[in-house]
Formats: C-alpha cells, structure tokens, sequence
C-alpha cells in the first residue's frame, strides 16, 4: 500500500511543478519548462493538491499538465530495491497446462527478441515411470545468485527485496552468469534484438530490463516496476489458469490476482519446493507439485517447435 | 677461447633477414590474420550472432582458443623457470624460444578474450568496476601479471645480445639498428648491470613459477566454479596445470626443430636437446593420461544422471571421434614415439610435437562445449539451431587467425632478434671449456 501512495505524492508533485512553470512563476531555465509555452487561461477549477512539504494547496485545474508516464527509476535507487520486502513467487504446477500466455506477455512487454524466452516452460518428467507435467521457469532470483558470484563487472545484481537484476549498459557480455545459472534462465542477445525504434531510444532502465541491448544478457526481472505499482508481474496477470502467485515473503502472502494465499500455509499444505535445492542457491521461487491436476497432460508440442526452427 | 670461435658462434646465431621461405610463412600468416580481422570486423558489425554460439552453448572454439593459448603460454615458466633453477644448464637454447612463445600466446590469450566479449567497448569496466570476487578478474590479474614477468623474462637476457647486435651495424638496416639502440644502448656489460641483471632473472624465475601456476588455475576455475556436469571438478586445476605443460612442451619441440632446420641450427640445438624434450614430453604426457584418468573415470564409475548424458556424448556419443582423436594424439601416439630412444631423434620429436599441439586444441574443445550442450533442464522453448554448435566460418578465421597471428610473433621476434641466447652461449662454451 505504501507504494502506492508514495507513486501518487510524486504524481501530484510532479503535475504541480509542470502546471507552476506554465503558469510563469519561473524563469526561463526552468526545466521544466515546455517547449510551446502556451497561454493558459484559468479555468476556474480548483483542485486540492498535496505540496512536496506536505501542506495541502489549491491550485486551478487548468495549470495542471497531466505527466503521462512516471519517469522510471533511476538505476541507483534501482540496484538497493524496495526497502522491507521480500519477493517470491509460488508456482503451482497442478494447474499448468503449457498454454503460454506467461510467456507471451512477458516477451510481449520486455521486447525480447523473437525466438528467445526468459519464460521456458518445459515438459518434464522425472524418470521413465513418473507422471509427466509442465513446468514453467522463471528466473530463481536466488538467494545465493551463483550468477551474481560470478559477474565481474557487478552488471547482475541482488537486491535487498531478493529481486536479482542486470544493468544492460554495465554488462560487458562475458556470459560467465550464463554458464553460472543451473537454471538455463538467462539469455544472450547475440544480435540487435529489434525493439521497436521509439523504446530502443529510452534509457535502459533496470527495474523494467528495457530497452534490451546487443551484445548483453537478459533474464526475467519480477517486473519489479509492477511491484512499485502496487501491480503483478505479466505472467501472473497473463495466466488465466493462476499457475503463477506472486508476492512478499515478509507479509507471508501471494496472490495470482484472483485468489490470496498465505505463503507459509500454501507452501506446508500443498508440500511446496524449489528447484535444484542440493545446489545451495536458495531460489526465491516456489513449486507445488502436480497432483490433484486440473487438466491432463498433453503434449504437442513436436510439431509446434518444428514450425519454429 | 679463441676469436674465431666467438665470431663462429655470433655469425651463426645473428638474425638473418627473410629467405624466399621466410617471406613465403610471413605473407601466408599475414593473410590468415587479415581474414581473422576481416570476420572480426563483420562481428563487431553484427554481433556475436555471426558465431555459431547461441543461449545453450554460449562460449565456443574462442574460449577454448583462449584455454589453449594460456596452456601453451605456461612453457616459458617450465623451461626458463624450472629448468633454470633447477640448473639444467641445456635448457640455455631453448629459453627464448620458450619465452617468445609465452609473450606471444598470452598475447592472443587476451585479444581471444576480447573478441569473445559481447561488448568489447565496454572493456574498461573490469578496471572501473571490477569485483574481486570474479573468477574472471582473478584471471584479468594473474595474466597481466604473467604477460610483463614474461615480458621482462624475454627482455633482461636480451641486453647483453642487444649489445652484439650494436655492434655488426653493418648488418641491420637503419630502423632495426634505432631499435636495438632504443632497447639496449644503456647496456654497458659492467659488474654491476651484470649483477643486477642476473638477479632480477633469478626473483622473476622464481615468481613467475606461482604466477604460471595461477594463471592456469583460474583459467580452470571458469569452469571449475560452476555447477554443471563435466566443469563441476575439484580435479580442474591440476587437469590443466599439467595439459599446459604438455602441450607448451609439445610446441617449444615444434619450434625447436623449425629453427633448426630453417636457421641451420644444428650445432646449438643438438640430437641431445631432442632426446631430453622428449623425455620431458613422455612424462608429461604420462601426467596428463593420469589426471584424464582421475577426471573422466572416476565420474564415470558412478554414471551420476547429470554426467551421463555428457560423458557418454564424449565416449560413445556425438563427441566420441573428437574425444579419441584428442586422447590418442595429444597423449597416447606421442608417448609410443617418445619412449624410443630413435623416437627421439628431432624428425620424429618434431611430429610428436604437432601431434600433442593439434591433440591439445581438440582437447580444450571438448573441455568447453560438450558440457555446455547437458545443461541440467533440458534444452527447450528456443529455435532448433539453439541446441547444436558448430563454428562459422567467421568462429573459424577468427580463431585461425589469432593462431596466425600469434605465430607471426615469434617469426617476426626471430628475424630481429637472436632466437638463440648469442652471450649466454658464449660464456657457457667458455666456462666448457675451462672445465
């Protein structure tokens, strides 16, 4: 909730500022100045607005510009994270059935060039006489990031709210992290990964890992911009079967939108686990194991990926 | 010691300019660079998508390049180092061999790793924001270390041949005669510098033997760090301490006998030089078996399911041509010629030699990319091409020419300066003789 409320006061301010400058209580080198300074006419509208040392103010409407999108973090404050959160995710496998739509709205909202995923979901089955299922991965944002341990340059990162990023305009393109990660959830753009031009013009921004950039690693954030929105990661919105719950580990619960869960209870009564624990990387990611399934497993696969290659 | 004897020596061991040969092995080399350079040029333009490289095996023949340049680069320490503390007066010939051979390797060894790099423009960022903790910048350090103790190396006991040089004017061109005054026109041949220069060879001989050791093993500890079958080994270290001075060794051997042959030679580099190399190469080829002993067998006594898949690739599997190739040429065919004494004579050394080269390259092939293609979740939701590798053409003439490129060095080292120590040889035919 603070989140939010944090977002809202900058919001406030920031429209304050634009509308003071418009209405020429500033010289010239204002930065915030416009580039058509037009005349505006008072519109007769008061709003209240809250000012950046918190007295409530009244202002006409009319001196207000509305800022479409806040501007993104910048990537100091993006490398410490969100004070007193611990993200994790809990994956439940029963109600996996490959349909993707993680995946496609993750690659659809990061730009991730074609062909490459930071969603795999993989048919898996164990040995010869164990059930088959799906298994969608993310990246693990482990605890103890053997990719972090790795990276000589500090261009992949671990935050204090467990969320792993990668700085694309530090990475120096080694792939050290790559052959580090025993989870295969990192990605190499090995050519310009043809973000649409507009996009590719912003700063690289860590928290939404776009613009991606030639010659860098790339890899599933958590959508840690989602969180400050007080929103879900794409794939746990784009799933419609709510595989994907996402939340904060310190207020012990998860969400996939529709349901709520309490992390510790969902992770004891459904025998939740993570992946390669042997491994000692701590993943921040959870699975329940697929019993009790809600569709049966079939897999088409073959043919589809034949289409691709 | 007679004059004329002096003057025998020197006349024999001057540099001479290039024969039709020569100028033959410069221009083909040349070439070969200029390919590497023009298909590097189209990469820095494309990208690392002209490789064959992809998400699953994302280092390919350019870091086995490198693995096989830092192997072949620790023979400087074996033979100026070891041999020379060890007081193997022989080894007095081949040091500058050995040692232009490490300056030349560990050259290509960082340019190699360089082109691999996705963002070569962002080079400067292991300096401004290098992490200690890195495996990577353990290694930026060791080889830098290891590039000027192998530099100095090469340079201190050129001084005093740098001073023969100024004297036969007559037999430089202009630019040669500014350069061998630039690097040695201080060096007067008193006690002192003598003395000082004597010692300074003695406390880089003995530092640069950790710093070889060093460079090898965190070269291994790339790999070794890792989680993944085939790399995840408390054996690495050693496994490629000893390859590297199998395969340094190997090509000091193959240096040895081209000098020879081409520079006519004989009288310095002698069947005894031969037949002691090939002794070392046995046994260090005999190492080498013995740690591919301890790495693949022993994994391979308990199948673990992580390791299956890529030991059976190298046994069996898709790999198995290569992997027995590499086994019997870098160690097993070398042995058999090497144990015989008439397998010691230099024609026969020299093909051992080319045979644990070739060997070696292969074997730091498979040291790379088969693991790679066994990750622990299967390879999945990516384009087909993803999950084979096989080097393109651009790969090909990058790695060739850095190979070109570092044999260039030593051809050209070897036309201006005397490949073969001309004062050392003096002095050690003296002090013969007086004894």
């Amino acid at each position: 909730m603070e989140i939010k409320d944090n977002s809202r006061r900058e919001f406030i301010a920031a429209g304050l500022l634009a509308g003071l400058a418009l209405a020429g209580c500033s010289t010239k080198k204002n930065p915030f100045e416009t580039d058509t300074l037009e005349e505006v006419k008072p519109s007769g509208v008061m709003v209240k607005l809250l000012s950046v040392d918190g007295k409530v103010i009244e202002v006409d409407k009319a001196f207000l510009k509305p800022v479409p999108e806040l501007p993104a973090i910048p990537n100091d404050i993006a490398r410490k994270g969100i004070a007193g959160k611990k993200f994790v995710m809990v994956i439940d496998l029963s109600r996996c059935k490959s349909l993707k739509k993680c995946q496609a709205a993750c690659n659809h909202m990061h730009h991730i060039h074609p062909g490459q995923n930071w969603i795999k979901v993989y048919p898996m089955q164990d040995a010869e006489h164990t059930a088959p299922y799906w298994e969608p991965t993310t990246c693990m944002h482990c605890d103890e990031p053997p990719c972090v341990k790795v990276c000589p340059v500090d261009a992949t990162f671990k935050r204090q709210d467990g969320i792993v990023l990668i700085d694309s305009d530090r990475c120096i393109g080694c792939r050290f992290c790559m052959a580090a990660c025993p989870y295969s959830s990192r990605v190499f753009n090995w050519e310009d990964p043809g973000v649409p031009e507009d996009i590719a013009k912003q700063p690289y921004s860590c928290e939404t890992s776009v613009p991606q950039k030639k010659g860098t690693v790339g890899k599933c954030d958590f959508c840690p911009d989602m969180a400050r929105k007080g929103e879900l990661p794409h794939c746990v919105s784009a799933c419609p079967n709510g595989v994907f719950a996402f939340g904060d580990m310190l207020e012990d619960t998860v969400t996939n939108g529709s349901e709520t869960f309490r992390f510790s209870d969902l992770i004891r009564d459904k025998a939740g686990y993570r992946l390669m624990e042997d491994l000692g990387t701590k993943p921040s990611v959870y699975y329940l194991p697929p019993v009790n399934r809600n569709f049966p497993f079939e897999n088409n696969e073959g043919k589809e990926e034949g289409k691709h290659s | 010691m007679k004059d004329s004897a002096i003057q025998k020596i020197t006349e024999d061991l001057l540099p001479q300019k290039f024969g039709k040969q020569g100028k033959i092995w410069v221009a083909f080399l040349s070439v070969l660079c200029i390919i590497g350079f023009i298909a590097y040029c189209r990469q820095l333009s494309k990208g690392l998508v002209v490789t064959g490289m992809r998400d699953y095996v994302s280092w390919g023949i350019y870091i086995s390049n490198f693995v096989f340049f830092v192997a072949i680069s620790l023979v400087g320490s074996l033979i100026t180092a070891v041999l020379r503390l060890t007081n193997a007066e022989w080894s007095t010939p081949l040091t500058r061999i050995a040692e232009i051979i490490a300056v030349s390797a560990i050259t290509f060894a960082s340019l190699i790793i360089i082109v691999d790099m996705g963002r070569p423009d962002r080079f400067y960022n292991l300096f401004i924001h290098g992490r200690l903790q890195s495996p990577i910048i353990w290694d930026v350090i060791v080889i830098t270390t290891y590039f000027f103790i192998s530099l100095l190396l090469l340079y201190f006991p050129l001084l005093p041949d740098l001073q023969i040089l100024l004297r036969f004017k007559e037999r430089t061109n202009k630019r040669l005669y500014w350069l061998y005054g630039f690097l040695g026109s201080f060096w007067k041949d008193t006690p002192q510098q003598i003395k000082i220069s004597r010692r300074a060879v003695n406390i880089l001989s003995i530092t640069i033997i950790p710093v070889a050791f060093s460079i090898h093993t965190v070269t291994s500890w790339l790999f070794a760090t890792t989680y993944r079958p085939g790399w995840d080994s408390t054996n690495f270290g050693a496994y490629f301490i000893s390859g590297a001075f199998l395969v340094g060794a190997g090509a000091v051997i193959v240096a040895m006998y081209v000098f020879r042959s081409h520079y006519n030679l004989e009288r310095y580099i002698t069947y005894s030089h031969f037949d002691k190399m090939g002794k070392i190469l046995v046994m260090l080829a005999l190492l080498y078996l013995y740690f591919n002993v301890n790495e693949f067998l022993v994994p391979a006594f308990k199948m673990k399911k992580s390791e299956e898949d890529h030991l059976m690739g190298l046994f069996t599997g898709e790999f198995a041509p290569v992997f027995w190739f590499a086994i019997c040429t870098a160690m097993i065919i070398p042995i058999l010629i090497l144990v015989n004494r008439k397998g010691r004579r230099p024609l026969p050394a020299f093909i051992a030699g080319l045979l644990v080269v070739v060997g070696s390259w292969f074997k730091r092939y498979l040291i790379v990319t088969p693991t790679l293609l066994h990750p622990f979740l299967p390879m999945h939701d990516v384009p087909e091409s993803y999950k084979h590798y096989f080097p393109t053409w651009e790969e090909w003439a990058i790695a060739i020419g850095s190979l070109a490129g570092a044999m260039l060095i030593i051809t050209i080292f070897a036309r201006i300066f005397p490949i073969i120590p001309i004062h050392e040889t003096i002095t050690e035919t003296e002090q013969h003789e007086k004894e």
